[in-house]
């Protein structure tokens, strides 16, 4: 029975290992600029936790086959532990949790302990019951008022979202149903919700924060690749969760002021 | 604090019954309170078992037509998953551990007649058992159960939205409140109990560490279970009075909902207040069973004893300052992530000594493959593999990506799920006999913790890998993302996988009720352990000891004692003179 403890235990372990190490399932290629120190610090722990997987499996499925009854020993040694020993390995675990934390803080700093840069393009995203809209503020750098009370969530675009088409702010405010962005330049995102809480989730951007009512948001990110990037919902937030996803069009900042002006001149 | 003298004190000195009601249903004696508990456990955990096969069947095959349910509906599905928490939480992994085993043993391994307080203990046991039909019941009103997941997020969980956030979210709550003052009330006897009612000798640190473990989770679920009733209160009062405790202004399909001024965030704080106990709730009486098995089984002291009982308080005391750490992503202030954070990998330290002095125990020790063993051992395999997860969630730098994929599902799964459970079954394969007085059949026992342990790493080991993948939870289809469309495989094989370790469960329960019927006749003591259950009769009588109050000697864990005549030394044993 140890010995067949062992070949399981220890199947079980390089099995589980050689698809991290293999990485056949992965995250998408970043396209953000944290993406590669986000990444550089996923290898890092996954190389420190892995080795302490695989050391504490190999060892439980050595210990029980080696000290299987029948085995070498005639009589279990008797000792109560070894007090110098609990004080190594405690000494030993503090230090890899606390210094792999330590290791990843700047990150988590650079990301969420400041604002987003003076040049960053804004775009504020609202997420409602199944859908997300996003705003830009137009030539004014200003978002008009929202209302709830004018809400018409069945007419979309700024009726969803409740525009106040009488406040002068508001004039050249641009709706959208997809997130256009230009490559290379930090986007500060302002997160809303109507209804529930939703949470925004691009992952070739390592990016995802809760939309919750009552609360506006400030986040940034910078993508740094052209493309197409899914966007979906995080959060459960009723029965549509599913399918409440969008799309993020990361463009050079010539096409992204195309783009904008065009939407510009429609709503004239 | 006390330890009581023969037939002191009187509050828990009653007659045995006599008739079927008091004996059996209405009963005062904490083993067969305990009992009531394990079968309660036990018939949720195959309702929740049920639910979870539903839910693989859907994730695979949407649109298959099953025998009298249809098709199920995505509506259904996000009921189906959060009943499944909900039940798999409240009902099985706090209500077996502590409310059926904790019952049962705590008060004899103690060398107690029974708990401190008989009749609050009856009482907790038939408000949990009032719980669980009032969560069953949203099954059967109008909309059905509740879709707000078993963390039921505030406002969602707050609205009348939609079918199911109707009369059956009032039934959940209210299901969770009831369940709070039952186990309230089942804390303050297992915390009264472990203090005053231990016989004469058993010091604090010659407590099994299963007491231990049982006095721990009870402070816990004290401090925890008063705040989730307050929060449930709350909801209630906000989805029925008007009030806006956890609701802000909010427009559903943008109509205005009357609601105003409340925080979605305070829901979040004071249900992972309670929620991040809860997992030590689950989780640290298996800790102290496995403990104890390891020891008995490896036929050595446990290693570090005192090292075990300091790591478990610190566990207990750490798992109150860590909930934030399911609030990363929330807009809670990033700065206390960091402070979370640090917290939260802090825990992982007592829990490294743990399993470091598991490894010891095993060290040189002479190893018995019995049933309750092998459980232990993929215990401490499951715990490792479940741990080690959790400092990637625990780094809100990676949390970013991880937060609601995959990854926290296997995680959470392997260490609060199957690691309890597989505390569950290695109590009961170990405990049967004293119970029962009868042995559960062993071949089938070692089929099961094969079929179970090899299809637990099956089910949740690719969970990891779709989780790094972007794989998102509660997600009734993957359909309509591209990105979690390409994980339909491993999705397949999660199901695959599911099916055969749901029907390999069905040997366990046969093998349970078929051997207290036809089980091999088990002497007082069949694992020649040393704690003071295996002292008395088998199962024990009314009062614990026949009479006679125990009196310890000797530590729990005296195995291999050199010079003794057997290999291990009975806690009521004389004192033994060897040193280590």
């Amino acid at each position: 029975m140890g010995l067949i403890l062992l070949v399981v235990i220890w199947l079980i372990t390089f099995v589980s290992t050689y698809f991290f190490i293999a990485k056949t399932w992965w995250l998408p290629v970043g396209a953000s600029a944290a993406a590669a120190g986000i990444d550089h610090h996923f290898t890092v722990s996954f190389i420190l936790m892995g080795a302490v997987f695989v050391a504490a499996q190999l060892a439980l499925g050595f210990l029980v086959w080696k000290y299987r009854s029948g085995g070498t020993a005639s009589t279990a040694e008797y000792s109560h532990g070894n007090a110098k020993l609990e004080v190594v390995w405690t000494v030993l675990t503090a230090v890899l949790f606390v210094g792999m934390n330590l290791m990843s803080s700047s990150i988590w700093a650079s990301e969420r302990f400041r604002a987003a840069e003076a040049n960053a393009v804004h775009v504020e995203v609202t997420g409602m019951q199944f859908a997300w809209y996003f705003r830009y503020p137009g030539p004014d750098g200003k978002f008009g008022l929202t209302k709830p009370e004018l809400e018409d969530a069945s007419a979309g675009g700024e009726a969803a979202l409740g525009l106040d088409t009488k406040d002068p702010a508001s004039k050249d405010d641009v709706v959208s149903g997809v997130m256009v962005v230009p490559v290379n330049r930090e986007v500060e995102v302002i997160l809303r919700a109507h209804d529930v809480i939703h949470s925004f989730f691009v992952p070739a951007m390592r990016f995802k924060q809760d939309a919750v009512p009552g609360l506006a948001i400030h986040m940034h990110f910078t993508p740094i690749q052209t493309g197409e990037f899914e966007i979906a919902c995080a959060e459960l937030c009723g029965l549509g969760h599913y399918k409440m996803h969008g799309m993020l069009k990361v463009v050079s900042q010539e096409e992204f002021d195309k783009w904008l002006a065009a939407r510009e001149a429609e709503k004239q | 604090m006390a330890t009581h003298e023969s037939g002191l004190p009187g509050v828990h000195a009653h007659a045995a019954p006599q008739g079927f009601i008091r004996k059996w249903v209405f009963s005062l004696d904490h083993k067969v309170i305990g009992l009531q508990y394990y079968f309660l456990a036990l018939a949720a955990v195959f309702v929740g078992m049920f639910l979870s096969l539903l839910m693989r069947i859907h994730l695979i095959w949407p649109t298959a037509t099953l025998p009298f349910l249809g098709e199920i509906q995505p509506a259904t599905y996000l009921s189906l998953l959060t009943m499944h928490g909900t039940i798999m939480v409240f009902f099985v992994l706090t209500t077996a551990p502590q409310g059926g085993f904790g019952n049962y043993f705590l008060p004899i391994q103690i060398g107690a007649p029974d708990m401190a307080f008989p009749v609050l203990n009856m009482l907790s046991f038939w408000t949990t058992f009032l719980g669980f039909i009032v969560l069953l019941a949203a099954f059967f009103v109008t909309g059905g159960a509740p879709l707000h997941g078993w963390t039921g997020y505030a406002p969602l969980s707050a609205l009348r939205s939609m079918p199911g956030e109707e009369l059956g979210a009032d039934l959940w709550i209210t299901s969770i409140a009831i369940f709070c003052i039952g186990a309230l009330m089942g804390a303050l006897n297992f915390i009264t109990t472990t203090l005053d009612m231990r016989a004469k000798g058993m010091s604090m640190m010659r407590m099994p560490l299963t007491v231990w473990s049982w006095f721990i989770t009870a402070i816990l679920g004290l401090l925890a279970f008063g705040v989730l009733l307050s929060a449930g209160i709350l909801l209630l009062m906000d989805r029925n009075l008007g009030t806006s405790f956890f609701v802000p202004l909010v427009t559903l399909n943008g109509q205005l909902t009357g609601h105003k001024g409340g925080s979605p965030l305070l829901w979040q704080h004071l249900f992972w207040f309670f929620g991040h106990p809860e997992v030590y709730i689950a989780i640290l009486p298996a800790m102290g069973l496995c403990s104890q098995l390891l020891s008995v089984f490896s036929r050595k002291p446990i290693f570090g004893y005192k090292a075990m009982v300091y790591a478990m308080l610190s566990i207990g005391f750490l798992g109150f300052m860590v909930w934030g750490h399911h609030m990363f992503m929330s807009g809670m202030s990033p700065y206390t992530a960091f402070a979370f954070s640090i917290m939260t990998m802090g825990i992982g330290v007592p829990s490294a000594i743990k399993t470091f002095n598991w490894l010891g125990t095993l060290w040189h020790g002479r190893i018995r493959f019995t049933s309750p063993m092998l459980f232990a051992i993929g215990f401490v395999s499951l715990f490792v593999t479940g741990g080690i997860s959790g400092p990637f969630l625990a780094q809100p730098v990676l949390d970013i990506y991880l937060h609601e994929t995959y990854f926290v599902i296997a995680h959470f799964h392997l260490i609060m799920g199957v690691a309890s459970i597989f505390g569950i079954f290695a109590a009961t394969y170990y405990w049967f006999p004293k119970m029962f007085g009868r042995m559960m059949n062993e071949t089938l026992a070692k089929l099961h913790f094969w079929l179970t342990f090899v299809g637990a790493y099956a089910i949740f080991m690719p969970m990891h890998y779709s989780g790094m993948a972007g794989q998102l939870r509660r997600y009734s289809q993957g359909t309509e993302v591209a990105w979690i469309k390409a994980l339909t495989p491993i999705q397949v094989f999660i199901s695959i996988a599911a099916f055969i370790t749901i029907a390999s469960q069905f040997i366990f329960l046969f093998n349970l009720f078929w051997s207290m019927a036809k089980g091999k006749k088990a002497s007082d003591n069949p694992w020649e352990a040393t704690t003071l259950e295996w002292t008395t009769a088998t199962p024990p009588p009314h009062d614990n000891f026949g009479g006679r109050t125990p009196v310890v000697h000797n530590g729990p864990y005296e195995y291999s004692v050199p010079g003794a005549p057997k290999d291990f030394v009975m806690q009521s044993d004389p004192e033994i003179k060897a040193k280590h």
